[in-house]
């Protein structure tokens, strides 16, 4: 039941990710430039893959990220003050440069072929 | 002592000092010295005297004997234990008295397995099997399991060993496997017990039990077995009556109360059912069903119990349903105010409802007629308008005409699966292995077999997956108590066995390591399982709460692992069930090798044993 309480809850991240606030006034307005594979390390290290796997994919316990993910500025507010479940990540253990090498990492991820073309998934 | 050792002990003893010296020498063992086996030679005294009263050592029945009957009068099939002295009578009674057979001993490595497989098979059977263990040591391994199968509402037969007359233990051991009342340990997650101090006391209490264990909101159930009364001779003209055995039948729901309930839906624009812990026989999915298509209404089955086809038109589970509903049903759900609400875990917890102002809310659920205080399953409480204590099976058997809303819902339902096809092919070559590649591989090996799921979702089985039939999905631990998923998917397999089914388990590491040996009881029983690891390396929803912590200190994130992960060294799960007799593969990075992987260890499964395929995941 706590996992389904998290994954709800999880999902909710989803909708107010979607409805994010402007970021405030310090934040930059577009994606700065990111390493990706720096970005890849952080990802892991820094335990964005437990809720969203290795590839931003999402799955029981938090949405999709990647290869598409919030437009930067929403992005980093919702990172910095989600409004729902996901833990929240200040500047001291995530800095701003970190966002953005997170940010060129997931916007790299492999988009997935035709699902009708995959014999497993198609109906 | 009891009243029978006394006298025989008193009898003895006053034999012996009315005994002449040489016949009280005669009844002492023989003396190491004496000389090698001599032809005795017959006294006229011992021919003509009466013979000293001679201690009896042996008896042809006992008291377990006529325990074992009084089991198979209920209808125990199977017998789950880790042996133990303190029920040593009864056991042996049942392999050798009863011909072990129904019950049947299934030999166990841990207490937990016995009850967590006696909880798995209850789920697909429909009634108990039987656990030994002693009153003390093996139960305290055995309460979490207990607490699980109290939290899921499922039926276990307990029965724990003691010595209660202190004057009878054996020195040492004993002792500290004795208790004054061994099931108090229990009693907050056990819905009756007794220690029955006759022979017509058990079986009264037994058959009790066993009814009590049965009837909704079911639960475990425990009975003491005194030593003494097991191991007592039993004569051979004893005659003890087993009492019948009536299952009552289900409580259903006040009739006024049910019609008050259709006028509601009848007015409902938007009616949804929500389901957990329904469905309790594979009836239950067919009215479910039949109420469903009825009332044309969007059904939200939780994943207590296989309550309704995945992929049924008006199945709304992965839909948005709860906050379009005017009216919301509620069938035997645990939470019903998780369903109604969203709760934000942040530095300062909040909540906010889902359903919109103005919702009328229904409950039918047996968990209104039983209920303790200790232990806090059962969940905040949630404001309804209309609440039918009674058996939500029972009681949703009936058909109702409504007005068409299928369409739009079918297309709801219709979505979500497109969605989860879409949402499934993301990292769909990514290693570690998506755990959404991993149920679609096993998925495309079980497809065209007649399987059944018993063990873990991966996520994103009942998104995927076809789930049509009663048997194929069972629920989870009900308490949250890791160690639960093997020892359950290895009873759910045994009950699955006499029909042919292929039982599945996504099978997570962490529960695993709980109680491995119970793999060893799947091979040494020839119980058919299929396991697939979702080998994830960590304890990951504890690493993920830790982490919060971390996040909400500020005080880095790198150090949030310690103490949840599951590496260095990592486990060998494939080495691990091979060594405990398994046909095992792994572990498997590349999801390519999966599918080929589970295809050979379905071979072997189809022989009659279990296997394993060890396959190393992404998280969640």
């Amino acid at each position: 039941m706590r996992r389904a309480i998290f994954a709800a809850a999880i999902a909710v991240v989803a909708a107010g990710a979607v409805q994010a606030q402007p970021p405030s006034s310090g934040q930059p307005a577009a994606a700065p430039a990111g390493d990706a594979d720096r970005g890849k390390t952080l990802f892991t290290r820094n335990g964005c893959y437990q809720c969203h796997n290795y590839e931003g994919q999402g799955g029981a316990a938090g949405p999709r990220i990647a290869p598409n993910p919030l437009p930067f500025r929403g992005f980093a507010a919702y990172v910095r003050a989600p409004r729902g479940d996901m833990p929240p990540y200040t500047v001291k253990v995530m800095a701003e440069q970190d966002l953005a090498d997170v940010y060129a990492y997931l916007r790299t991820r492999a988009r997935p072929r035709d699902v009708s073309t995959n014999p497993l998934l198609s109906r | 002592m009891n009243r029978r050792g006394f006298l025989k002990r008193a009898s003895l003893a006053g034999a012996a000092a009315l005994a002449p010296p040489g016949a009280a020498a005669e009844a002492q063992p023989p003396s190491p010295r004496a000389p090698a086996a001599t032809t005795p030679i017959m006294s006229p005294a011992a021919e003509t005297s009466t013979p000293p009263e001679v201690e009896i050592l042996t008896t042809d029945r006992t008291g377990s004997d006529f325990m074992v009957d009084v089991l198979k009068s209920i209808g125990l099939d199977y017998i789950c234990a880790n042996p133990g002295s303190s029920f040593r009578g009864i056991h042996e009674s049942v392999i050798n008295y009863g011909g072990n057979q129904q019950p049947e001993l299934l030999t166990c490595c841990h207490e937990e397995s016995s009850v967590a497989m006696g909880h798995g098979y209850a789920k697909v059977a429909g009634k108990p099997i039987g656990v030994f263990a002693h009153g003390t040591v093996g139960l305290q391994h055995a309460a979490m399991a207990i607490y699980n199968a109290w939290c899921d509402r499922v039926p276990v037969y307990i029965m724990l060993g003691n010595q209660l007359d202190a004057t009878l233990r054996r020195p040492g051991a004993e002792w500290a496997h004795s208790v004054q009342d061994a099931a108090a340990m229990v009693r907050d997650f056990t819905k009756w017990d007794d220690a029955p101090m006759s022979l017509p006391h058990f079986a009264e209490s037994a058959v009790r039990a066993y009814k009590i264990a049965m009837t909704p909101p079911m639960a475990p159930v425990v009975l003491v077995l005194n030593a003494e009364l097991q191991e007592q001779p039993l004569g051979a003209d004893a005659r003890v009556a087993i009492p019948k055995l009536a299952i009552p039948a289900p409580p259903e729901g006040d009739s006024r109360a049910v019609a008050e309930l259709a006028r509601m839906l009848v007015a409902a624009e938007h009616p949804v059912i929500v389901a957990d812990r329904l469905a309790r026989t594979p009836a239950g999915m067919a009215h479910l069903v039949e109420l469903a298509e009825a009332l044309q209404a969007g059904v939200v089955s939780q994943s207590g119990r296989m309550n309704f086809p995945t992929r049924h038109p008006l199945n709304l589970s992965q839909a948005r349903a709860i906050a379009d509903a005017d009216v919301i049903l509620a069938l035997e759900v645990n939470d019903l105010w998780g369903v109604l609400n969203t709760f934000r875990d942040q530095l300062h917890r909040s909540s906010r409802p889902i359903a919109k102002a103005g919702t009328k809310v229904v409950s039918i659920t047996s968990g209104d007629l039983y209920m303790k205080a200790n232990y806090q399953d059962f969940q905040r409480f949630a404001e309804v308008d209309l609440a039918i204590a009674a058996d939500g099976e029972a009681t949703g058997d009936r058909k109702r005409v409504f007005e068409s809303r299928g369409a739009k819902l079918a297309e709801a339902s219709r979505a979500a699966l497109d969605r989860a096809r879409l949402e499934a092919s993301y990292a769909w070559d990514a290693s570690p292995v998506s755990t959404a590649r991993l149920c679609a591989e096993l998925w495309g090996q079980i497809r065209n077999e007649d399987w059944a799921l018993v063990n873990g979702t991966g996520g994103w089985a009942p998104r995927l997956w076809n789930f049509d039939k009663p048997y194929q999905w069972i629920g989870a631990s009900g308490g949250a108590g890791v160690g639960y998923g093997a020892p359950a998917a290895v009873g759910a397999a045994l009950a699955h066995k006499p029909h042919g089914r292929l039982a599945v388990n996504i099978q997570a590491d962490g529960d695993l390591m709980y109680a491995p040996g119970v793999l060893w009881t799947a091979a040494h029983h020839r119980i058919p399982l299929l396991s697939v690891m979702h080998n994830n390396r960590a304890y990951h929803q504890e690493l993920m709460h830790v982490q919060k912590m971390c996040n909400r200190h500020s005080r880095g994130i790198e150090r949030g692992r310690i103490g949840s992960e599951l590496v260095d060294p990592p486990i060998d799960y494939a080495k691990v069930a091979q060594g405990l007799g398994l046909h095992a593969e792994g572990p498997i990075t590349d999801p390519n090798e999966v599918g080929p992987a589970i295809a050979r260890a379905m071979a072997s499964v189809k022989r009659g044993e279990p296997a394993l395929v060890d396959v190393v995941c992404q998280p969640r």
